[in-house]
């Protein structure tokens, strides 16, 4: 009884935090309704992402620190949707880019069947080397010319190959194709996860997160550079969105009277409307993954999970895979980040290959995650609104810091010139200790696994 | 077909640089490598330990520019080594004796150890911040070049021309220095020899009477040595940025499996192996390989295997290679 009181109390607090944003600028609040939505947007996707690292971690030991990369392959779905494709690029080398795609792919699987087939041995070291060697170059052949013909076309506005959106010139209208990129963020993100998954997983745990962290950056260097993808640096602008655009509802009549009828001017009002709506929508994926990560977790293979956590050797012994098993959730858990990825690119309106950082989407999840209660599902999304919260609220309170301490000090002094700058490095900081202290003092979280 | 001037542009472009950076990451893959030898954990803190040594270093180092001091043709920093060296050795001190220690009493998993390295690394990478800032910081001073390009040609008469700086130079010195003062302690000294019984057989060693704090002691100290060292020298070589010292984290790790993790000898072959694989495959060969091979075969585009955006990428394919076909590493590792 007193456990699900304390529970319901930690869930309030948290609430309580976002509702004090939205209605008090006192201390370091900012009072202002729409940098709290905005902030519980982020929260609602940071704890979607929770979820998913809670998956691998607390339901099966896995220590994935790659999140960011699947994460940012789910952004990356985002565009190759919901973007209309870009007029003549497929005939000027898209084509030729997928044949070299497919092409190197083959030579892959290629590789794999002749080295099951051939007797280990000098021929056959011999022969995976020239397949692998002549495979790279006719890729690199066939891949490049394609490249060539894509960036070539308006570099400025495009040169890459866009998505799949049908609406053309019109590919706003079809909003709901964001939605669609979502799931798919989901799939890309688990088709790299299979291929991590499939040769790093089966050796031993620091292995895998090394592997993990390494294919993160991987793909954020593929994203940053593969122009004809992503555009790389120069950014993807101007994503659809699946709720209406602000300048839209400022423009129609019915809803000036209604935001009116609400006591509202119709900026604020169209502003807070959109930003309800990104909150809805992401409501309704974080109650469908919980409600399903629930349902695994409590299922005959959610226990099978556990079992194999706590003690592989027993669980292998019992005639568990249990290699298979964990390829399977490490898969699924990355499958979730993805989802989140997409979200947050929809919510960003654009693809920035640059604020992709380590610290802000794979370290950040963990701390959500451990301080929320690994194990737990409504453990890791109590630690998503949290953290995300304390990440958010931490530069005020760290300009508040530096204020009072540096108050009677001249502006020149040592000291006084390192404050100044501090509000921005706290972030780290207060993470880096919130994390210890909670692994030292309660390594089970705020919600403990039951 | 002209094999000296092919050969002095591949000295230029590839040896030198690699053997620079491969020094680099190899006294940075020593001091993972003790952490998990003795230790017993993967310390991803370890590229921001880097860092604070570093960031110290500088602030030592621009404390003596505005002294007036410095070494003449060689870079003051190397006089602000020693302290920058004892700065870092106070924090992991400090860092070992508030978190570390309380999970090694437990005997936590090593995987804890692991999570609790990320916590300490997002602690340090914030004081780096405060203590310096998250400029772009070139501290290199005194004489740039040992040789320079131009003098190279004047000297030799060949179009191609052969540049050392003195921070390349530098770095290979030091590192030789290093390894062998070492190897030294690790072989010939009482308390190193305590150490490698340590690692290789933790039971073994305390019953035959061998101080734990003691070993762990002397192990973070030397981690502290060699994790400023190696930034130093990587931030003399290059420039300091507190973000790309987070970033060397993966060449760094990747050189310690690859020569068989908690093994000294190891990751000095790792750390060479990683650097000149990044080296050669994100070099552009056009210019060697149109010396060396007959006009009609001279190549038309760059030859260039990869983009060095994707170094990364090279060492990470050649982890998951040793990863998948010989899991201990070139030179035998351990396995916990």
């Amino acid at each position: 009884m007193s456990f699900s009181l304390r529970n319901t109390f930690l869930v309030l607090l948290v609430a309580g935090l976002y509702v004090l944003e939205g209605t008090t600028d006192f201390w370091i609040f900012s009072g202002s309704p729409d940098s709290a939505l905005k902030m519980l947007n982020f929260a609602l996707i940071s704890a979607i992402m929770a979820l998913g690292v809670n998956l691998q971690w607390g339901f099966a030991g896995l220590f994935n620190v790659g999140v960011m990369g699947f994460v940012a392959l789910g952004g990356l779905a985002t565009v190759l949707i919901s973007m209309p494709p870009t007029e003549g690029a497929m005939a000027a080398g898209g084509w030729r880019v997928l044949l070299g795609l497919i092409m190197g792919a083959a030579t892959i699987v290629l590789t794999v069947l002749v080295r099951a087939k051939m007797p280990a041995g000098k021929a056959r070291v011999l022969a995976t080397l020239v397949l692998l060697v002549g495979g790279f170059f006719l890729f690199r052949w066939v891949f490049d010319g394609g490249v060539e013909g894509i960036e070539a076309i308006n570099p400025a506005l495009f040169g890459n190959i866009g998505g799949l959106n049908f609406g053309g010139e019109n590919y706003k209208d079809y909003g709901w194709m964001a939605i669609v990129a979502w799931p798919v963020g989901g799939l890309f993100a688990a088709a790299a996860a299979w291929v991590i998954g499939k040769t790093a997983l089966g050796l031993r745990s620091d292995y895998l997160a090394i592997a993990t962290l390494g294919i993160a950056e991987i793909i954020l260097a593929v994203i940053k550079n593969e122009d004809w993808l992503s555009r790389g640096v120069k950014n993807v602008t101007g994503l659809p969105r699946p709720v209406p655009y602000e300048i839209d509802l400022q423009n129609d009549p019915g809803f000036i009277e209604k935001a009116a009828s609400w006591g509202l001017d119709p900026m604020t009002a169209s502003t807070l409307y959109v930003k309800i709506g990104y909150s809805l929508l992401f409501t309704v994926f974080l109650i469908a993954l919980l409600w399903l990560a629930q349902r695994a977790l409590s299922s005959p293979w959610g226990r099978m999970m556990r079992a194999i956590r706590d003690n592989e050797t027993a669980a292998e012994a019992m005639g568990k895979d249990v290699t298979a098993r964990h390829l399977q959730i490490f898969i699924l858990g990355s499958a979730i980040c993805g989802i989140a990825g997409a979200m947050m690119v929809t919510i960003d309106g654009q693809l920035t290959p640059t604020t992709y950082q380590p610290l802000r989407f794979t370290f950040l999840i963990w701390v959500m995650v451990i301080v929320g209660g690994s194990g737990n599902n409504f453990g890791a999304v109590l630690g998503g609104f949290l953290v995300w919260w304390l990440w958010v609220m931490v530069e005020p309170l760290g300009l508040w810091i530096a204020d009072v301490t540096t108050a009677g000090l001249d502006p020149t002094n040592w000291f006084a010139v390192r404050m100044s700058e501090f509000g921005a490095h706290m972030r780290l900081l207060t993470m880096g200790i919130v994390m210890l202290l909670v692994l030292r003092f309660s390594p089970r979280g705020l919600m403990p696994e039951k | 077909m002209d094999y000296l001037n092919a050969l002095v542009a591949l000295a230029n472009f590839v040896i030198v640089p690699g053997l620079a950076y491969g020094a680099q990451l190899a006294i940075g893959a020593l001091g993972v490598t003790m952490i998990y030898g003795v230790l017993r954990f993967s310390n991803f803190a370890h590229g921001d330990t880097m860092a604070f040594g570093t960031a110290i270093t500088i602030l030592f180092t621009w404390l003596f520019q505005s002294w007036g001091i410095s070494l003449g043709p060689l870079p003051t920093a190397l006089l602000a080594l020693p302290f920058g060296i004892a700065g870092c050795a106070l924090l992991v001190l400090g860092t070992d004796r508030v978190v570390y220690k309380f999970y090694r009493a437990q005997k936590a998993k090593p995987v804890i150890l692991v999570i609790v390295s990320l916590g300490v690394m997002f602690v340090m990478n914030g004081i780096v911040r405060f203590v310096i800032g998250v400029r772009d910081i070139n501290f290199a001073d005194g004489e740039r070049f040992i040789i320079s390009a131009r003098d190279f040609k004047e000297m030799t008469g060949l179009d191609e021309g052969l540049a050392i700086k003195t921070t390349q130079m530098i770095t290979v010195v030091v590192a030789i220095i290093v390894m062998a003062l070492l190897f030294y302690f690790l072989n010939k000294t009482r308390t190193g020899k305590s150490m490698r019984a340590f690692s290789d057989n933790e039971d073994l060693a305390l019953l035959s009477g061998i101080n734990p704090e003691r070993v762990v002691l002397v192990t973070w100290l030397i981690v502290a040595a060699l994790a400023t060292t190696a930034g130093v020298l990587y931030g003399l070589d290059k420039s300091f940025k507190a973000f790309t010292y987070f970033q060397l984290l993966l060449p760094i790790f990747a050189s310690a499996i690859v020569g068989g993790i908690g093994n000294p000898v190891g990751a000095i072959a790792g750390g060479f192996t990683i650097a000149f694989a990044e080296v050669t495959i994100t070099y552009a060969w056009k210019k060697v390989l149109t010396y060396v091979m007959p006009e009609s075969l001279e190549p038309d585009g760059l030859v260039q295997l990869l983009s060095t955006d994707y170094k990364f990428a090279v060492s990470f394919a050649i982890l998951i290679i040793v990863l998948l076909f010989k899991p201990t590493g070139l030179f035998k590792g351990q396995s916990i």
